[in-house]
């Protein structure tokens, strides 16, 4: 064993560099247990709710679906089904308002709920141990499962490793503020947790898993050190309280002490993280053949009667979640989907729930003020400081706004995690992720067109060959068949035929003494007339 | 050997070319655009001032001297930079094409550099020997190569900065040269050469 | 005397490093300027015309020759600034003679109305239209690059020029575009 494993097995805690301690405001949503929400009357649901392409829809407006039953299939691109919340009919497959910041519409299925509650599972599998990886692989992407914690990706594609895992880390620190979600679950479901813990290690050949948690829970930290003793292959690691130690790659560095490499995956140093919610998910699609269609949502803010955690049906609309909330709309009432920090508003209520929605935020202006309008960058140099990533958010913003994408791609601005941290510290409010944001958005687009270009002009050479290939062809037949033709007649005289000059001279011959007999023909009428006058 | 060293500090800090005696500002201003440009031209500067130094010192000395045509050094040191620059800029095509066409004309131009005639007529004005003559162009070339690539690197971060419009471009690099300038009057006195 | 000397001296010395200049001329002789591969790389290839040239590569091997650098409206004031960079020449605005820069299209082909004649197959650049001799004729959208030169040929006027739309994978975080509206 190299020093640095016998570290992570004595369960020592690194540190990352920078981070921020904002106020927490988590006591005023983590103090009642996750309640049922009643049914919604409409669900809207986007074929897309993760990260790569969605999957091809399988039902037809007017068809009754059962709960659970898928409404998309992987198909052609490999993408992740999306199933019903609820029993209903569907009213309309086409596009509508999903949960993006950009507030553009995508496709969008609509169901009317007939109240009925309908459900259908999958065949439970209790002896997972005794199946193989592709089966219950198989079993987590027909259930829909994504990486619940907030990027969404295919939990079914990050476990189908070809590389041998050191540890796989179990992601419970919820470390932005309001969010209590993964806090409660891990509260009142933590058997369950360890159950997709213990599924998620079979199914990818690990030996070991470290479940990591903020120290700011300690409710969910006492019922996990009851509990993991009889689970010897997992181990539990509380952090210290910092924002952002819940980021995949901060996490990795806190227990283990690795670094991601630059533009590299946690697989690169021997290690997957997955979210305590994906880990239950699993569980729940494994053990219950359930599938994804409802998940715990932190409700709270200033302007919600009723703040709290929720189970939430995929595909409830906002608006619904909120009144059942109590929903008290200040003037020009912002709603953030996600936390302060990483969230977006809303641009209005219809937006559904999706699965990697965490946290319906509805503050008061004094709880957070809007941003205010941006200053010029006085150089201090804080946001290097509180970098989490070790960039240079400072010259990454001059970049941005100078558009320099090479220096960009030197001041490594794909490796920004977007945690926000840097934008906190500003003191000239500069909103530094949102140019972030827009320069790699910038940046993916002049790549896609270079890739075009480069098509465009290889199709344009080809045809340019072709083109030149078929005027060959055409001169090439042209000629053959001048050739074709005068070998012909060639033959034929040598056979006895007439010459075809001669024939021509003949014509020729006859043409011209016509012409000569008109001519005197002409010359003789004329004598005649003037000897007869 | 001390001498040689003190000779050098000398030349580069001290009496540096470009900041202190202000010769050969058109590469500096020209050519510190960008930072790779401003590593090509100092290596090709170092160079040319170097061997136009140590050529014009032996054309002087076994040439001009014997035959008392120390009239026409001028002329001769002329015609001893452009032929060394003739053949750099050769070497540069042949070697890195991407160099020099970032270079530019700023290549030849190198030939009117007031710092390599200089080097070269105050080798003769500060009567230097041989060694003297081989350090003091290095030292000159080092020092001009230290300050252009600072120059550089300060006119790319003054790029993408938020400079008030009337100054934007040659402007703030204008007034950045001259806070650099006094910043190397500091080194006056470092040491006891004139 | 010492002018005849100085004539001598000089003449010599401008002898001597002539010979030096002429063996290093031949021996550092550098063939071919592949730059007119590099511009070429870094134009939109679209092949449109529009800079008064017969497609992207002739334009590349004018602006070797010295022609302007700010001919090409599908390319921009992205592909201005790269070229600018490339040749160390000034980046001057696009030149409206030949066109503005405006967001990309791509050709769309009105089914009902194409009668088939395949002009506009034989003018596409990149062959991106299917179809074939009264057969119907159909834009493959993913190929094109929205260039123009199909819309002229067609007989019955039948292809439109749309905007790409904008969908939320390749959203260029615009934020003040977002409709957002005041919750009550």
């Amino acid at each position: 064993m190299s020093i640095a494993t016998k570290e992570i097995e004595a369960g020592r805690i690194w540190d990352f560099p920078g981070g921020i301690h904002p106020p927490e405001h988590k006591h005023r949503s983590n103090q009642t247990p996750i309640a049922q929400l009643s049914l919604a009357e409409t669900f809207v649901i986007p074929i897309k709710q993760h990260t790569g392409a969605p999957g091809d829809i399988i039902v037809a407006v007017g068809d009754h679906v059962v709960g659970g039953q898928p409404l998309t299939d992987a198909g052609l691109n490999n993408g992740l089904p999306v199933h019903a919340p609820t029993s209903g009919t569907i009213t309309a497959i086409g596009p509508g308002r999903i949960a993006h910041p950009s507030g553009l519409p995508d496709t969008v299925i609509t169901l009317t709920a007939d109240g009925r509650d309908e459900q259908v599972t999958m065949p439970p599998i209790t002896d997972f141990h005794e199946r193989g990886r592709s089966e219950l692989l198989d079993r987590i992407k027909q259930a829909g499962i994504a990486g619940l914690g907030g990027a969404g990706f295919p939990t079914a594609q990050k476990l189908a490793l070809q590389r041998p895992l050191d540890y796989l880390i179990i992601n419970g620190v919820e470390c932005e503020p309001y969010i209590t979600a993964d806090d409660r679950l891990m509260r009142e479901h933590a058997q369950t947790i360890i159950d997709g813990i213990e599924i998620l290690l079979h199914l990818a050949g690990c030996q070991k898993a470290m479940l990591a948690i903020e120290a700011n829970k300690p409710e969910a930290i006492a019922q996990f050190e009851s509990l993991l003793p009889h689970h010897p292959a997992i181990s539990l690691r509380v952090v210290p309280v910092k924002y952002p130690s819940g980021g995949e790659k901060q996490l990795i560095q806190l227990v283990t002490g690795r670094q991601v490499p630059s533009r590299g995956l946690p697989l690169d140093v021997g290690l997957v993280v997955q979210n305590v919610g994906t880990a239950y998910a699993v569980a729940r699609a494994v053990l219950a053949g359930e599938p994804l269609i409802q998940r715990v949502v932190t409700v709270t803010g200033d302007h919600v009667e009723r703040p709290g955690n929720y189970w939430v049906r995929i595909g409830t609309p906002v608006a619904e979640l909120l009144h059942q909330c109590g929903f008290n709309p200040g003037p020009q009432q912002r709603v953030i989907m996600g936390g302060p920090m990483m969230g977006f508003t809303l641009p209005d209520l219809t937006v559904p729930v999706v699965k990697i929605t965490n946290c319906i935020l509805v503050p008061s202006y004094a709880e957070l003020p809007p941003p205010a309008a941006e200053m010029n960058c006085i150089r201090c140099g804080a946001c290097a400081d509180v970098c989490p990533a070790q960039l240079l958010p400072q010259q990454l913003q001059w970049l941005a706004k100078a558009k320099d994408y090479d220096g960009l791609e030197k001041q490594n601005l794909f490796d920004c995690i977007e945690c926000g941290a840097c934008a906190f510290v500003c003191p000239s409010e500069i909103p530094l992720v949102h140019y972030y944001r827009k320069a790699k958005a910038e940046v993916r687009q002049l790549a896609r067109e270079k890739m075009k270009s480069e098509v465009a002009r290889e199709r344009f050479e080809a045809r340019q060959i072709r083109l030149e290939r078929e005027k060959q062809e055409r001169l090439e037949r042209h000629r053959r068949a001048a050739e074709a033709r005068k070998k012909a007649q060639a033959e034929a005289v040598a056979k006895g035929a007439d010459d075809p000059q001669d024939a021509i001279q003949a014509a020729i011959a006859r043409a011209k003494a016509r012409k000569a007999a008109q001519a005197a023909a002409a010359a003789a009428k004329q004598s005649d007339d003037e000897s007869n006058v | 050997m001390g001498d040689y060293l003190l000779l050098l500090v000398a030349t580069v800090l001290v009496n540096n070319f470009v900041l202190v005696k202000f010769l050969g500002l058109c590469p500096f201003m020209g050519v510190s655009n960008k930072l790779e440009t401003a590593i090509g031209m100092s290596a090709a500067t170092t160079f040319v001032l170097t061997l136009a130094s140590v050529c014009s010192y032996l054309v002087n000395q076994y040439l001009l001297v014997p035959f008392g045509l120390t009239a026409l050094q001028t002329l001769t040191f002329i015609l001893v930079i452009a032929v060394v620059v003739q053949f750099t800029e050769m070497v540069v095509h042949k070697t890195s094409p991407t160099l020099y066409r970032l270079l530019g004309i700023y290549l030849p131009l190198i030939t009117t550099n007031c710092a390599v005639l200089g080097v070269a007529l105050l080798n003769i004005n500060e009567q230097h020997n041989f060694i003297q003559s081989i350090v003091y162009g290095f030292g000159a070339a080092v020092g001009f190569s230290l300050v252009l690539i600072l120059f550089s690197a300060l006119r790319e971060r003054l790029a993408a900065a938020d400079v008030p419009v009337p100054f934007k471009g040659a402007a703030v690099a204008m007034v950045t040269a001259g806070l650099m300038s006094l910043a190397f009057m500091g080194f006056s006195g470092l040491v006891a050469v004139a | 005397m010492s002018l005849i000397t100085a004539l001598i001296i000089l003449g010599v010395l401008a002898l001597i490093f002539g010979i030096i200049l002429g063996f290093a001329a031949v021996r550092f002789h550098v063939e071919s300027d592949p730059i007119v591969e590099q511009i070429d790389a870094l134009l939109p290839q679209t092949q449109c015309g529009q800079c008064g040239y017969p497609g992207c590569r002739p334009y590349a091997e004018a602006i070797a020759n010295g022609e302007e650098i700010n001919k090409c409206p599908p390319g921009g004031e992205t592909t201005i600034k790269n070229l600018s960079e490339l040749l160390g020449v000034e980046a001057k605005p696009l030149d409206a003679a030949h066109g503005a820069e405006s967001v990309k299209k791509v050709a769309v082909i009105r089914e009902d109305e194409c009668i088939g004649c395949t002009k506009c197959i034989q003018a596409c650049p990149v062959d991106a239209i299917l179809g074939a001799a009264k057969h119907m004729h159909t834009v493959i959208a993913h190929e094109c690059t929205g260039c123009d030169l199909c819309v002229e040929p067609c007989p019955v006027d039948c292809i439109d020029m749309v905007p790409v739309p904008v969908r939320p994978d390749n959203w260029q975080w615009d934020l003040q575009q977002i409709p957002i509206r005041v919750v009550e």
